[in-house]
């Protein structure tokens, strides 16, 4: 009797927990681990609190950046910068400075680069990568479409191991059509420069840089709503600033307003 | 220890009496040859130096040989007693022409104390014919010259029986020339065919195989099939065997693969193979098996295979690590995290290429492109990093890209610049950052200055320029204004 209970108890922890694999794929689960980015605003916004491991995660510059996606390489650098194991980052061409990434955090120890040249060469490695148990993530820069099939490999393959999958989207026209495209990616982010604040009434004729700010707009997301927020870029431990000049960080600043009006 | 110029002789027993079996070059200019009764030599020099003689020796001794020759060629053998062949077919130009390899060989082996006369020539025959009585150290037969080559030598430079050229200086045929022009038929009708198969094979007319060695710890797996095989499917099945049986025998040899041939014996007598590395020595059967299997789509079966060969073409000792141990210290080993990337990197390497899959290291140098060196994907952790302090752009351009500044001379921030056309207003600027050129690496570096700036415009997009000059001395720069990345 307690027997037959205890298997029949079994069995339904068997198939709960076979259902529980079945849905991960298609909806993240709340317990999964993330990497916070440490700014209260954006993870109380994220399911998870933060970026979810395991997932497929989309980033793209926006504006003139998009070619180049600098800053959106800096942003993938500061995320991994606060994790911990090797990174691999797979180019598609010869134009990422590696101490740029070492500024953001991302000890070059911890990088692994391989050239792969053409989209889908860029998608098999990322894959290879993201199906090898051990890394901390896996950033593919693609200058090409990322079709709902291949998004759903890559998303599959980080599920396997956990890591983190990241894809650098390029693309050489500006706020490209191709980059809103659907894929099976659980976030989309589009990061992109903004202006410094206006200087202080002393200030020279050409003020210096200062830190840098970007408008991170989160343009897709499973589970929560698309938002828009303005931080300061990564500092040498990859945590984004709560830009100086924003109370909640959300609405866009009353300088830039004056620009557009001026 | 006899010296060296005095004569030494081996000696062996030939079943009635005690005889030498090779004399060195003082002792033959003495009058003592091969053959010649010991007792005999000993009465004409009592302090003759005689060394047993060592056939299974001498065997072993000329086997390695052929296998040191290996260096020149990937085709060599012994030829017993006193001879190496070595096929240089598509070789030579590797050492500089075939006079000069053949110089190469010589002079090698006198180094390591071996007398030697080398020959070249389009058949074994003819080649070992000039080696050994064509006077000279080293020759050269022109292409298709071996007729003329052979025809002054001796009857005896056709390798044949010893009965056989005594009955041929009987007939008066001395000459391989004389040979060549005598009616064949009387010829084989009193020696047998032996001899025109040897004259046959020295003048190319009939071909001679030459049996290779292979380097002797090469461990290798061939499966043949019954019938041809075509499809992808069942080459990996074949292959998974072979991997399996080369991992067992690299085990029993304590040692693991660091590149693999694996041929494919196709029915028209072609060979297609596939090669593929590893970044550490393994033998891991799954691991090398999927690397094998991403190669396999490049192999064009033709009208079917017939027999897989797997050659372990590089191997290197292997011996199993402990690990685990050092958990109970707390510290992880600090080669832990490379170790475990070595099969990724093994099959991103043979993916893209050795030269594609690599990390990043500091140099120490201000100069931007030179502070950045590759190294191995599974070199040790090297804990060193660019200094922060100052920020580096994370797209660089290479070669920079020509822009057109305004700036004050000599040391204002440009106000504006055009880069692709689009025109750029600097709203903020950090600089200039100087950098001289490195005159300990080139000539024209001696005097040339770049000034660097940080700069952002209008839109928020931060630029990395520089310009060529310090802004007062034109022998630092052209003051022409280049992008060289973007923040």
């Amino acid at each position: 009797m307690t027997r037959a209970r205890q298997t029949r108890a079994g069995l339904i922890e068997a198939v709960r927990s076979s259902i529980e694999r079945i849905e991960r794929g298609s909806c993240p689960r709340q317990d999964r681990a993330a990497i916070a980015f440490g700014h209260a605003a954006l993870d109380e916004h994220l399911p998870g609190g933060g970026l979810a491991l395991g997932m497929l995660h989309e980033v793209a510059g926006a504006g003139p950046d998009t070619e180049h996606g600098a800053a959106a390489a800096l942003f993938a650098a500061g995320v991994l910068a606060r994790g911990t194991g090797t990174v691999l980052w797979v180019l598609a061409r010869h134009d990422l400075f590696a101490p740029a990434l070492a500024g953001a955090g991302l000890h070059p120890d911890r990088v692994l680069y391989a050239e792969a040249g053409r989209p889908a060469a860029v998608l098999l490695v990322m894959e290879e990568g993201l199906r090898h148990p051990g890394l901390a993530g896996v950033v593919g820069e693609l200058d090409g479409r990322l079709s709902l099939t291949a998004s759903r490999r890559l998303q599959l393959a980080a599920e396997a191991t956990g890591s983190l999958a990241l894809v650098l989207r390029r693309r050489r026209t500006h706020d490209d059509p191709a980059l809103s495209e659907p894929s099976a990616a659980a976030t989309r982010w589009r990061v992109a420069a903004l202006p410094s604040p206006p200087p202080l009434p002393h200030a020279p004729d050409t003020p210096g840089g200062g830190r840098a700010r970007w408008r991170l707009d989160l343009v897709r997301c499973r589970g929560a709503e698309p938002r828009t927020w303005t931080v300061e870029a990564c500092d040498a431990q990859g945590r984004l600033g709560v830009a100086a000049d924003l109370g909640d960080g959300q609405a866009a600043p009353a300088w830039s307003r004056h620009a557009v009006a001026g | 220890m006899p010296l060296l110029d005095s004569p030494l002789v081996t000696a062996t027993h030939d079943g009635r009496r005690c005889v030498i079996a090779s004399a060195d070059r003082a002792a033959r200019t003495l009058g003592l040859r091969p053959g010649l009764p010991l007792a005999h030599a000993q009465a004409m020099l009592p302090d003759l130096a005689v060394v047993e003689a060592d056939p299974d020796g001498d065997a072993a001794a000329l086997a390695r040989l052929a296998a040191w020759c290996l260096r020149y060629a990937p085709l060599t053998s012994a030829d017993p007693p006193d001879g190496v062949w070595i096929d240089v077919t598509g070789c030579a130009h590797l050492h500089g022409g075939e006079q000069a390899l053949l110089e190469d060989v010589v002079a090698r082996l006198e180094d390591k104390g071996v007398a030697a006369r080398a020959a070249i020539a389009d058949t074994p025959g003819a080649a070992h014919a000039v080696a050994r009585y064509g006077g000279i150290a080293v020759s050269v037969v022109p292409l298709s010259g071996q007729a003329d080559a052979l025809a002054l030598l001796p009857i005896a430079a056709l390798r044949l029986e010893a009965e056989m050229v005594t009955g041929l200086h009987r007939l008066g045929l001395d000459r391989v020339g004389q040979l060549v022009s005598a009616p064949r038929a009387p010829l084989a009708r009193r020696f047998g065919v032996c001899l025109l198969r040897r004259l046959d094979q020295a003048l190319g007319q009939v071909a001679e195989a030459i049996v290779p060695v292979l380097p002797p710890e090469t461990i290798t797996r061939r499966l043949a099939f019954v019938e041809p095989l075509l499809t992808a499917e069942a080459f990996a099945a074949v292959f998974g065997r072979l991997t399996e049986a080369v991992c067992t025998a690299l085990e029993r040899a304590g040692q693991g693969a660091r590149q693999l041939d694996l041929l494919f014996e196709r029915v028209d007598d072609t060979v297609q193979s596939v090669q593929v590395g590893t970044a550490r020595p393994s033998r891991d059967a799954r691991h090398l098996g999927r690397l094998l299997d991403e190669q396999i789509e490049t192999v064009d079966p033709g009208l079917g295979v017939e027999a897989m060969r797997l050659v372990v073409s590089l191997a290197e000792p292997l011996v199993y690590a402990q690990d685990g141990a050092s958990s109970l210290t707390g510290s992880p080993a600090a080669g832990a995290a490379t170790a475990g990337l070595a099969p990724l990197v093994d099959r991103l390497v043979n993916r893209l290429g050795a030269e594609r899959v690599y990390r990043a290291a500091p140099v120490e140098s201000d100069v931007p492109e030179r502070s950045v060196r590759r190294v191995p994907a599974l070199s040790p952790a090297l804990a060193v990093s660019w200094p922060t302090s100052l920020p580096r752009p994370v797209r660089l351009f290479s070669p920079p890209q020509e822009v057109v500044a305004i700036a004050v001379l000599p040391d204002r921030p440009p106000v504006r610049f055009t880069w692709r056309g689009m025109q750029h207003r600097v709203q903020r600027s950090d600089g200039p950052e100087r950098v001289f050129g490195e005159w300990w690496k080139r000539d024209g570096e001696r005097r040339a200055v770049r000034d660097y700036w940080a700069v952002e415009d209008e839109t928020g997009c931060r630029y990395w320029l520089f310009r060529r000059g310090d802004g007062a001395d034109p022998a630092t720069g052209n003051l022409s204004w280049f992008l060289h990345g973007l923040f």
